[in-house]
């Protein structure tokens, strides 16, 4: 099978501190890849490295076999923990964005048909991340649940190859994240999404995820526990499920009307 | 119950707030008063019937001189240099700061540039400013604009680069360019924070605004305190103080809420 996003032998120091080392992966497109791991163990910084936010010490990335640039570009989206939708934009504004700074570069905004065009595709998007009736709310009036479905759908509007997402679900109620699960896994299956996610919750990852990967340190010296990285000690496939698992379905059924409610609590 | 818990309904709240002022004044009548009670041509505490008649002149009659109104001259005079100085110190501090704050490479190469400059006392410039420029407009209004444009681009670099970095990650990855973000994502949202950068400015715009007139002004507000000083005229410089306090309170509401109605998303949730 050909892979969509090659690492080859990456290595993450910071100054003599070693935090990732040798870490080969290769991630077929149509993946949904759970990283878990101990604290510290660089799960954010192999992220930050796949997205483009920071330049591996050695070793080469690769997307469809071409040479990732050392930067963020528009072929990874990505969502966050918090802090990912723009507070001065509306919940429609905000997803526009990506469309208008790839079609008007001086000006950053649309007008007229484009516009019109623009916020058709975004609408829709929106739609389809249960945001159709809050076009105009600011990211201040909505829950935590709502913002970060804003955020996907920022994220999705520019069709990014792979969908990158640093513990996105942390900061939010149990309820209201069995939703989210609910819709990343509608997400994944309906737009062929590949997705990479860090989390800290084990159980996350495995109901999500096609393959968990596991972060940790091989060897460990204790007078200098620095100088020895963490790589990915267990890559486990799980059997890619046709149906979103039944403990999934029954937490759905169970809270609905969760983030719902908090739109008026928020 | 605890003093932090209570809070004055709104009623009161504007009760409470005029009492010290009611009760400022009340105590400054009664020395007044006192004084005058003893020596009938007091001019260090005059009351309010020596005010009016002493501002009526200037309010009402046109000076033989230049034919002005001098209250208004002086009023019209003095907004001017502090409004184009206060615009000319926005303008370059929403500039400078959008740059320095989101351009890292300049940030490095003029950062310590504006700290310099700003760390200077600008009343120490003003010789220089007097010699370059002359007596005339333009030394006042670049005295104001030395004296707050560095502290405002300061704020405001600092501000912008303080935004969140997934912010800046997030718009890279929504295909937006150095350009793009520094337009769409910074400059909304330095706006609300460079009214308030102008609103804590007004206080040294002014003390900027008095010392220039002070010292070379034929005309304005500090230039007609400082004049009458002379004459021991307490009956017009405390209407005058007055009046450029309520002119700094008028300025600050008016930005406070032009803060508020232009941009609802910044305070707050409720808009």
């Amino acid at each position: 099978m050909s892979a969509l996003l090659s690492l080859r032998n990456i290595w993450v120091e910071y100054g003599d501190k070693i935090v990732l080392e040798k870490v080969d992966l290769d991630i077929e497109a149509g993946s949904f890849v759970s990283i878990i791991g101990p604290s510290g163990a660089g799960k954010s910084s192999l992220l930050r490295v796949v997205l483009g936010q920071e330049v591996p010490t050695r070793g080469s990335i690769l997307l469809d076999g071409e040479p990732l640039k050392p930067e963020c570009g528009p072929d990874r989206g990505v969502v966050f923990q918090r802090y990912s939708v723009f507070p001065h934009l509306s919940v429609l504004r905000n997803t526009i964005f990506g469309l208008e700074c790839a079609n008007a570069p001086l000006t950053a905004r649309l007008f007229g048909g484009a516009r019109r065009a623009a916020a058709a595709e975004a609408e829709e998007m929106l739609r389809a991340v249960g945001l159709g009736d809050a076009l105009h709310l600011y990211p201040a009036q909505m829950s935590g649940g709502m913002q970060q479905r804003l955020a996907i759908a920022q994220a999705l509007v520019k069709r990014p190859r792979i969908l990158l997402l640093d513990e996105p679900f942390g900061a939010l109620d149990p309820g209201i994240r069995a939703d989210m699960h609910a819709l990343i896994t509608r997400l994944w299956r309906d737009y062929a999404l590949t997705i990479i996610m860090v989390t800290h919750d084990i159980r996350e990852a495995f109901t999500l995820g096609t393959r968990v990967l596991t972060l940790d340190k091989r060897r460990h010296d204790p007078h200098a526990p620095h100088r020895f990285g963490a790589t990915a000690v267990y890559d486990l496939p799980l059997l890619r499920r046709t149906e979103p698992a039944a403990s999934e379905d029954a937490a759905e059924e169970n809270s609905p009307q969760n983030d719902e409610e908090a739109i008026g609590n928020g | 119950m605890r003093w932090v818990n209570r809070h004055a309904r709104r009623g009161d709240r504007i009760l409470l707030g005029a009492l010290p002022i009611i009760l400022l004044i009340l105590l400054y009548l009664v020395l007044a008063a006192q004084r005058h009670a003893e020596n009938p041509m007091d001019k260090i505490l005059p009351l309010p019937g020596s005010m009016r008649d002493a501002m009526a002149a200037l309010l009402f009659q046109a000076d033989q001189l230049t034919g002005q109104v001098v209250f208004w001259a002086d009023t019209l005079a003095s907004l001017q240099r502090l409004g184009i100085g206060l615009g000319i110190a926005t303008l370059s501090a929403l500039v400078v700061g959008l740059v320095l704050g989101v351009l890292p490479p300049v940030r490095a190469t003029f950062g310590p540039l504006v700290t310099a400059i700003a760390v200077i006392p600008p009343i120490a410039l003003l010789p220089i400013l007097f010699i370059a420029l002359g007596l005339g407009e333009t030394a006042k209004v670049a005295l104001i604009v030395i004296g707050i444009a560095p502290v405002m681009m300061r704020d405001i670099a600092a501000y912008v680069a303080d935004l969140p970095r997934e912010q800046i990650i997030k718009a890279q990855t929504l295909g937006a360019s150095s350009w793009q973000i520094m337009i769409r994502v910074a400059l909304p949202q330095a706006m609300p924070r460079l009214l308030h950068a102008m609103r804590l400015a007004l206080g040294p715009a002014w003390v900027f605004l008095i010392s220039a007139e002070a010292i070379a002004s034929d005309v304005g507000l500090g230039y007609r305190i400082f004049l009458v000083r002379r004459y021991l005229s307490m009956d017009v410089i405390i209407p005058y103080v007055a009046w450029i306090a309520i002119l700094a309170i008028l300025m600050d509401m008016a930005l406070a809420l032009a803060s508020r109605r232009a941009f609802p998303w910044a305070h707050g949730a409720k808009h």
